[in-house]
């Protein structure tokens, strides 16, 4: 039995010692196709994860092809979107994920760092794991029913007190007028953009909790032993040991909100405008345009033009997301030189 | 004498202002942790509130009604969520578990273990209307219908990675001298995974999968273009079937009262449904870790 060890362990410890007491004998009974059959299988799985991402990858090349060939790089940037004429540009729907993302990451990006904050330096040890618990559930709810909430519950109160006090208050005002505009419902970018912030906080958050308890407790005691107040403590030495975790953080964060799908197809209105810079009015994104369009395409440009859509989102997200992986591993990394 | 004062002066101020610089980002904290919690239970008070309405026992025995009809429940769609949720993690979790075993146990250092955990960690947060997309592609457009096994099949792809990442996670919690103990009694690497690495990891292992299986539960974009949906009982799986979120979205959407109220019944159904898994997650864990 032990005769198959040095050949399909990678464990050095036990290759060392079979090679000090020299291979036994192989007994009766053992079963080295087993063992060969396991790892095949075991390899076999994991081969496959990889090549699930190049069969996306190319599935949705091929599937976008009509699209790629008639307008090339120039769909980004067509606002165009017109199933009767059959012509199509996905600018209106980019926009609306860039910029519903990007709300969602300035709001949740401090709250993510005073969560965190909280949770690591102010709160009684006894509450730290029961809130953490409560703002994980908060990342487990299903994103249909922020959709729901967001749409029948919150809308109708940002439209009441925010959206017409805003418009009251800038009635008349030149710029800023422009920028609340809209029918006075409370769907558009900018609650697309506080339900994305909502989703994507427990994230960020418990990223940036994980980072921060990882800052070597030596380092904290003496800043605190120098004099420095928990704020200091945590924005001038916490912070900067663990700067690439919390922008790892961040980048996994913006990857879940760009690629979030049922929340923003609810609020963000599903209409393809993009003559105003209104954070009100009804707009669409890429995710949303799929959701509401693709089941009903025709096969044919139409189609083609929304995988098109979906190629670009994963290329997005994919390189979002690899770059917050690399950060947060190379943070692990050093951390696993220091120590 | 007076520049001795000047500087205390200054140092006080100093003090002073770091202080209350502290006690500013201090009460920031405190409101941002109050500002989670408040949508949190916002989120829930909403849900049950409104779902509570809608609840009945002709949601769990009729069929979805058509638009402003007096009676209905939500019966084929619950039914076909559970069977395309149980199908897709049976298809799903042993492909994650065996996966999850070779970076853990085979390919820690090597070039295929690297590669394979840095895409699995982006396909974790992947889009999942991609998944529904790459499905679309490669089953429903070749066969030329929407079916339920495409819906399987884009779920389990969501299952996959999630398996991956806590399976390898609790298999390297595993100590090394375990492992050791059993090659050294002569047991093969196979029998070594399979009763020693896997069997301490269980909890860890069962929490991964309860944790796939809530992720999916709820998950409606992957659904869209491939099991799309049924107002009526889907016999079998190769024609469209009705789930509950897909069911969810259409209702809620829609202008119609019953439609609406029954939305409501559903996303309070896969809401206690995907929390209790989740707390059933972590209170497995704590007790075997």
């Amino acid at each position: 039995m032990a005769a198959t060890l040095p050949a399909s362990s990678n464990d050095k410890n036990t290759m060392m010692r079979s090679e000090q007491q020299g291979i036994p004998p192989q007994r009766k009974g053992s079963s080295p196709w087993i063992d060969k059959l396991f790892s095949a299988l075991a390899h076999g799985a994991a081969i496959l994860t990889l090549v699930l991402l190049f069969a996306i990858i190319v599935s949705l090349v091929i599937g976008a092809w009509p699209a790629i060939a008639k307008y090339g790089p120039s769909f980004l940037w067509r606002s165009e979107w017109d199933p009767v004429q059959d012509s199509y540009g996905g600018l209106v729907m980019i926009y609306g994920t860039l910029m519903t993302s990007f709300i969602a990451l300035v709001i949740a990006v401090p709250v993510s760092f005073g969560i965190a904050l909280f949770l690591t330096e102010l709160s009684p040890s006894w509450l730290r794991r029961p809130l953490g618990v409560a703002i994980e559930l908060l990342a487990a709810v299903p994103s249909i029913v922020y959709g729901m909430w967001g749409l029948l519950v919150f809308s109708p109160v940002l439209s009441t007190y925010v959206q017409q006090p805003l418009q009251k208050l800038f009635a008349g005002v030149p710029f800023l007028e422009e920028f609340v505009s809209g029918a006075p419902v409370g769907i558009g970018l900018l609650s697309a953009g506080i339900i994305l912030a909502i989703m994507i906080i427990p994230f960020i958050a418990s990223v940036m909790r994980d980072v921060f308890e990882i800052t070597p407790p030596m380092l904290k005691e003496s800043a605190y032993a120098l004099g420095s107040t928990t704020w200091e403590v945590v924005f001038k030495v916490v912070l900067p040991y663990t700067k690439t975790g919390v922008i790892g953080g961040i980048m996994l964060g913006l990857g879940r909100a760009i690629g979030e799908t049922m929340a923003v197809t609810f609020v963000i209105g599903n209409f393809n405008q993009l003559n105003s810079l209104s954070l009100f009015e009804a707009a669409n994104s890429i995710t949303s345009a799929l959701a509401n369009e693709f089941a009903e395409a025709g096969p044919g440009l139409h189609q083609a033009s929304l995988i098109y859509l979906g190629l670009v989102l994963f290329f997005i997200t994919f390189c979002v997301l690899s770059l917050s992986k690399v950060l947060l591993s190379r943070l692990a990394r050093n951390e696993g030189s220091r120590s | 004498m007076t520049t001795v004062d000047a500087l205390q002066a200054s140092k006080i101020a100093k003090h002073n202002s770091r202080k209350r610089v502290n006690v500013i980002a201090l009460v920031f904290s405190m409101s941002a942790m109050v500002f989670g919690l408040f949508w949190l239970s916002w989120i829930l008070i909403e849900t049950v509130r409104l779902g509570i309405g809608g609840l009945s026992l002709s949601l769990f025995t009729e069929m979805t009604p058509p638009p402003q009809a007096e009676t209905g429940g939500l019966l084929n769609a619950i039914a076909g969520s559970l069977v395309m949720v149980a199908l897709a993690t049976f298809v799903g979790t042993p492909i994650g578990i065996l996966a999850g075993v070779y970076l853990a146990e085979f390919g820690q250092k090597t070039m295929l273990g690297n590669l394979t955990r840095f895409i699995n960690d982006i396909l974790l947060s992947a889009p999942s209307i991609v998944i529904g997309l790459f499905i679309y592609t490669v089953v429903v457009a070749p066969m030329k219908t929407y079916s339920g096994y495409a819906g399987v099949l884009a779920l389990a792809l969501i299952v996959i990675p999630v398996v991956i990442r806590t399976t390898e996670n609790m298999l390297s919690l595993i100590p090394s001298a375990l492992r050791e103990a059993a090659y050294a009694l002569g047991t093969p690497k196979w029998k070594v995974i399979l009763s020693i690495t896997l069997k301490s990891a269980r909890a860890g292992v069962i929490t991964g999968i309860l944790l796939a299986v809530a992720r999916i539960a709820g998950e409606t974009a992957p659904l869209l273009f491939t099991a799309l949906s049924n107002q009526f009982w889907a016999s079998n799986l190769s024609g469209p079937v009705a789930s509950l979120p897909v069911t969810i979205f259409k209702f809620a959407l829609s202008p119609y009262e019953n439609w609406q109220k029954l939305a409501w019944a559903g996303v309070f159904l896969i809401t206690l449904g995907v929390l209790f898994l989740n707390i059933l997650a972590r209170v497995l864990f704590r007790n075997k870790s």
